[in-house]
């Protein structure tokens, strides 16, 4: 199309590529940021839940403490949630002839960007925070003195989550502030 | 793939996982084995017992009580587990907890079939079998003369009957034959389980053909032992031993030429975990040589739980639970017949 200088020719991938509307990139971006990181969350809490339970037929003292565990993995579904609509903000409508400008191109490509990296970063910790939770309620059950210790482990690796999201905001903020909105 | 179970395993295994730990934490520790050992009567167990999980299975009994009631309760508990676990269980662990039993069931068939032989009643024998070996259509092994009718009217139909096809002949059944029916039909029941656990793969299978290949080479070691000086051929010796384990290959041929214990000794000093076994015995003596594998075993068992995610665990459990039993039935035997300073002697304990 007139006004790019694309290098390329008519019929190559990078054409391809680079013809999707960057509206696509946002929206798959934000669906991921949440899809992916409650099928963490959802994951995590399975994984611990079943393992609670069972534990808490022959140790029923358990159930109370080992929440936290339920409680952090759904942490991880509220970033995802957060950061969904921290994006979802962010979009802007363009008119048409600056679709496929580069400041536009690269509004999408970050959104898109900032949906992976915090789905994936939240699936990650998700899974981790489960599994440790597993653990955690099994060896509680057994000798109530462990439970403290195996939560600091499960913090760190709650804490794996909260990395996503901050480079997300960072990364939304700095390189969606130079594109405003002209219409 | 071995080291990614956690991430699935606990969506058909993680309950029942759960509750077999909460299980083992009700196994009886040193501190009630020694309340137990100093136990004067039968009714000072029963009530030593009544503390622990037992309790509700022995609350019922009349005095005077009887060892055998003790421990048949015991067992009854046991199976009342093992029972709730198999109906809550999909697939594949409820093959692996089907698994578990099959042993006990070769144990209860080999039982009816000598008593049979020896002229016992039936209802007597059944009472004795082994209520996990239980299987429907039992009681008509009294009617078998030889292997091939014992396979064609009883077997075909258990779970044990792709393992007669070795053992199928139509000799009569007589002592020797039977054992070796015994032994036959375990050595085919511990192959097919070692390749079951070998299928599921990831820490199922390393932890399992550790224990089982203890298991097989406990199993050879015995063979070798209890049939010096009897007229079992080398080849016939050399055919009851499992075709896996640490002593598979060359282990089994230096077995199979032993003439007495201390060339089995020799031959089994080769390998180091069953030499730390063997040094604990002194020249000439068999006696403790049950109780050092059984303390080898349970100490294997305990490791099994070290790991989560995998069916090792019921399978430890299970073994024990049965080791707990036997301690029980032990401890009963020298209060009843006053011989507690024996009390020693067998007792494994499993903390």
């Amino acid at each position: 199309m007139a006004g790019t200088s694309m290098v390329a020719y008519s019929s190559s991938w990078s054409t391809a590529l680079l013809k999707i509307s960057p509206y696509t990139f946002s929206a798959i971006g934000i669906a991921i940021a949440i899809g992916v990181s409650v099928l963490g969350a959802a994951w995590g809490i399975y994984i611990t839940g079943s393992s609670l339970i069972g534990a808490a037929i022959k140790a029923p003292r358990i159930t109370s403490k080992n929440l936290i565990s339920v409680i952090f993995c759904e942490a991880v579904a509220i970033y995802g949630v957060i950061v969904a609509i921290i994006l979802q903000t962010k979009l802007e409508s363009v008119p048409s002839s600056q679709i496929y400008a580069a400041e536009s191109l690269r509004a999408g490509y970050a959104i898109f960007a900032s949906g992976i990296i915090v789905g994936f970063a939240n699936l990650v910790c998700g899974l981790c925070v489960g599994i440790i939770g597993s653990s955690c309620a099994l060896s509680d059950a057994q000798n109530s003195s462990l439970f403290v210790k195996i939560l600091v482990i499960e913090i760190f690796g709650s804490a794996l989550g909260l990395f996503g999201v901050i480079v997300v905001t960072m990364y939304v903020e700095t390189c969606l502030e130079l594109f405003s909105p002209e219409s | 793939m071995y080291g990614f179970e956690a991430m699935t395993f606990n969506i058909h295994g993680g309950y029942l996982e759960a509750i077999v730990r909460g299980h083992r934490a009700g196994l009886l520790t040193a501190a009630d084995y020694n309340n137990l050992c100093q136990c004067e009567t039968l009714d000072d167990i029963k009530m030593h017992l009544s503390a622990t999980e037992y309790g509700p299975y022995l609350q019922n009994e009349p005095s005077p009580l009887h060892t055998t009631t003790i421990v048949e309760k015991c067992t009854l508990k046991l199976v009342d587990e093992y029972k709730h676990m198999l109906c809550q269980a999909t697939e594949p662990l409820s093959t692996f907890l089907e698994y578990i039993t099959y042993g006990h069931m070769i144990d209860n068939v080999v039982l009816i079939v000598t008593g049979t032989l020896h002229e016992r009643d039936v209802q007597e024998l059944l009472e004795k079998c082994h209520p996990l070996g239980m299987f429907d259509s039992i009681a008509t092994l009294a009617v078998a003369q030889n292997m091939r009718e014992l396979y064609r009217l009883v077997l075909v139909d258990t779970p044990l009957a792709p393992y007669f096809s070795e053992c199928i002949t139509s000799e009569d059944l007589d002592d020797m034959n039977i054992e070796i029916m015994r032994n036959t039909l375990y050595k085919a029941y511990l192959e097919d389980f070692y390749k079951f656990c070998q299928k599921l793969g990831g820490a199922t299978a390393e932890i399992m053909s550790d224990l089982l290949s203890f298991e097989a080479d406990r199993r050879a070691v015995n063979i070798t032992i209890n049939s010096i000086g009897t007229e079992l051929t080398r080849d016939d010796r050399r055919k009851l031993y499992s075709n896996f384990g640490l002593l598979y290959p060359y282990g089994h041929e230096e077995l199979a030429v032993c003439e007495d214990i201390d060339q089995v000794r020799s031959a089994m000093e080769k390998y180091p975990p069953y030499q730390s076994i063997f040094s604990k015995l002194s020249y000439g003596e068999s006696q403790m040589l049950d109780k050092a594998f059984y303390e080898e075993e349970v100490k294997r068992l305990c490791l099994a739980f070290e790991q989560q995610f995998h069916y090792g665990v019921f399978f430890a459990y299970m073994r024990l639970r049965e080791q707990e039993i036997r301690n029980l039935m032990w401890i009963s035997e020298c209060v009843a017949q006053n011989q507690k300073s024996r009390v020693h002697d067998s007792v494994v304990f499993i903390f």
